[in-house]
């Protein structure tokens, strides 16, 4: 017989102690009567919460200057979305891990132009209007840099943008078809019909929200509801629920990231938060294998706390 | 059809593989060491029961489609018993796993059932994230614009798009509690097979 070296920390001693009773199934069963009465008695309790959906109807309603200059923004390549870079267009690198950007590398595999998908599109689909229709002709018929000119005179005049009885008013000249297209696009928004055509551009059924939920993200009216609700990354941003739900607390970690130096500082905190996160979860799986991070269980001796039965006559 | 070539077939060899493995006696065990006395053993089977409401709950809200929760009172406790046994779920969870760090579990050839155990866990928590963005209210707009740029940034998000509602719920009904109902299985036939793992001793040697 070859002898080898135990070790304390991989090893288990072999178990010549006695025996008792134990019954799996009862203590299974038990475990989900006590699971459900505990559940119904939180649900009863507390309740859940449901906060209704933000609509691009009530944002240009409650709002429609924030709405305006968001849909300025799309059309003029500022906002965020237009900006983003991957998965979505390649308008910058966006965020690297070291010298490399992921995002950059995998590729627009969601490809979203914010003037065509957000404001000409939409437009399109709006039936019946005929001064619209002449209009939206003279915006695809028009080349690159006119539309861009139209584009940028009207930028500069949307500094005195107002909203009058409910209309757009912003007094730009050689805009072109760029004052009708987006005064139309509030009118649209205002009546629901927006909301319908950023999520049925690819047909009948809808079941993919990236255009609305980009659309929304790039306005302050989401952003200014969730910080009146405690919900922004400067508060642990996702982790977080409406009401005085624990939410997702076992986020904890990663949202925790965030709020410390260097990540709450660098534009690069995304990935470099989710690859501390990707590191630290192939730790906690090879913990087994990683001398001195397996050992401290038995370093602290907490063990004794956990078997104290066992212990009590061991010195 | 001869001994031999039936101890030869496929079904035969499984079979006793199995049984030499988990014999009943092991897989539905009525004695157990008895170090086996401690509060910290009540928050694994815990989990798996807070699992089972889980799962009940989230077949119950599916009955009548993913917005009934939102019109119907009753479906709003339906909700309500889904997201409560969910944090049950993740409370025991997180509580055995740490109490399984600290007894270091992975002793004796159990380290698959700790690995099996942390992606488990891994699973849960990418399970419950795309509940929460699949709810079709404030909550899963917020989450899921904030969630994208982490996503985004990995490169990931060009194939698992969280502001995608369909996709999300998709994962959430479907493959990830597949894939952590059977890493469960998988977790507690482990555990089952190599039994629980003994205190520590002052033994420095082991016989091989």
């Amino acid at each position: 017989m070859t002898k080898k070296t135990f070790r304390p920390d991989v090893d288990a001693p072999e178990w010549k102690g006695g025996h008792g009773p134990y019954d799996i199934v009862k203590e299974g069963i038990i475990a989900v009567v006590v699971v459900s009465i505990l559940t119904v008695l939180f649900s009863v309790a507390f309740g859940s919460p449901d906060d209704p959906s933000l609509t691009v109807k009530a944002w240009s309603t409650s709002n429609p200057m924030d709405f305006a200059a968001t849909a300025l923004s799309e059309l003029n390549n500022t906002s965020g979305t237009a900006q983003y870079g991957a998965p979505y267009n390649k308008a910058s690198s966006g965020q690297k891990l070291g010298p490399v950007a992921l995002a950059k590398w995998v590729g627009a595999r969601i490809p979203i132009n914010t003037v065509n998908d957000f404001v000409v599109k939409p437009l399109k689909s709006l039936p019946g209007q005929p001064v619209l229709s002449t209009d939206l002709s003279q915006w695809t018929g028009a080349s690159a840099s006119t539309r861009t000119n139209w584009v940028n005179n009207y930028t500069h005049a949307a500094n005195n943008m107002k909203i009058v009885s409910g209309q757009l008013v912003v007094t730009a000249t050689n805009a072109g078809p760029v004052p009708v297209m987006m005064a139309d696009l509030l009118q649209m928004a205002r009546t629901g019909a927006l909301d319908q055509a950023l999520v049925t551009q690819n047909g009948f059924y809808a079941m993919d929200y990236t255009l609305p939920l980009l659309f929304l993200g790039d306005g302050t009216y989401m952003a200014n509801i969730a910080q009146k609700q405690h919900l922004t990354g400067d508060r642990w941003g996702m982790m977080n629920e409406t009401g005085n739900y624990p939410g997702q607390a076992w986020l904890w970690l990663y949202t925790f990231w965030y709020q410390v130096a260097p990540f709450n500082s660098s534009g690069n905190a995304d990935v470099l938060v989710w690859g501390l996160m990707m590191l630290l979860s192939v730790v906690l799986l090879l913990v087994p294998f990683i001398p001195g991070l397996r050992s401290i269980p038995r370093w602290s001796r907490i063990y004794r706390l956990i078997w104290r039965e066992h212990y009590r006559d061991i010195p | 059809m001869s001994t031999t070539e039936i101890d030869r077939q496929w079904t035969t060899r499984l079979r006793r593989r199995v049984a030499g493995k988990l014999p009943p006696e092991k897989l539905l065990p009525d004695t157990q060491p008895t170090y086996v006395s401690s509060w910290i053993y009540v928050f694994g089977v815990t989990t798996m029961a807070a699992l089972g409401v889980v799962i009940v709950s989230g077949c119950l809200l599916a009955l009548r489609g993913p917005l009934w929760w939102h019109t119907s009172s009753v479906g709003h406790f339906v909700n309500s018993l889904h997201l409560w046994s969910v944090e049950i779920f993740f409370f025991a969870m997180v509580i055995h796993l740490w109490g399984k760090y600290f007894m270091a579990a992975w002793r004796g050839g159990r380290a698959l059932t700790w690995m099996t155990g942390v992606v488990t866990f891994l699973t849960s928590i990418a399970t419950a994230f795309t509940g929460y963005v699949s709810q079709s209210n404030f909550d899963s707009q917020w989450i899921s614009t904030q969630a994208k740029d982490g996503i985004n940034s990995t490169g990931a998000g060009a194939f698992w798009n969280v502001l995608n509602t369909g996709q999300m719920l998709m994962w959430h009904i479907i493959l990830l509690p597949l894939a952590a109902v059977v890493l469960t299985v998988l977790h507690v036939l482990l555990v089952r097979i190599k039994g629980v793992v003994p205190p520590f001793d002052k033994n420095t040697e082991v016989a091989q």
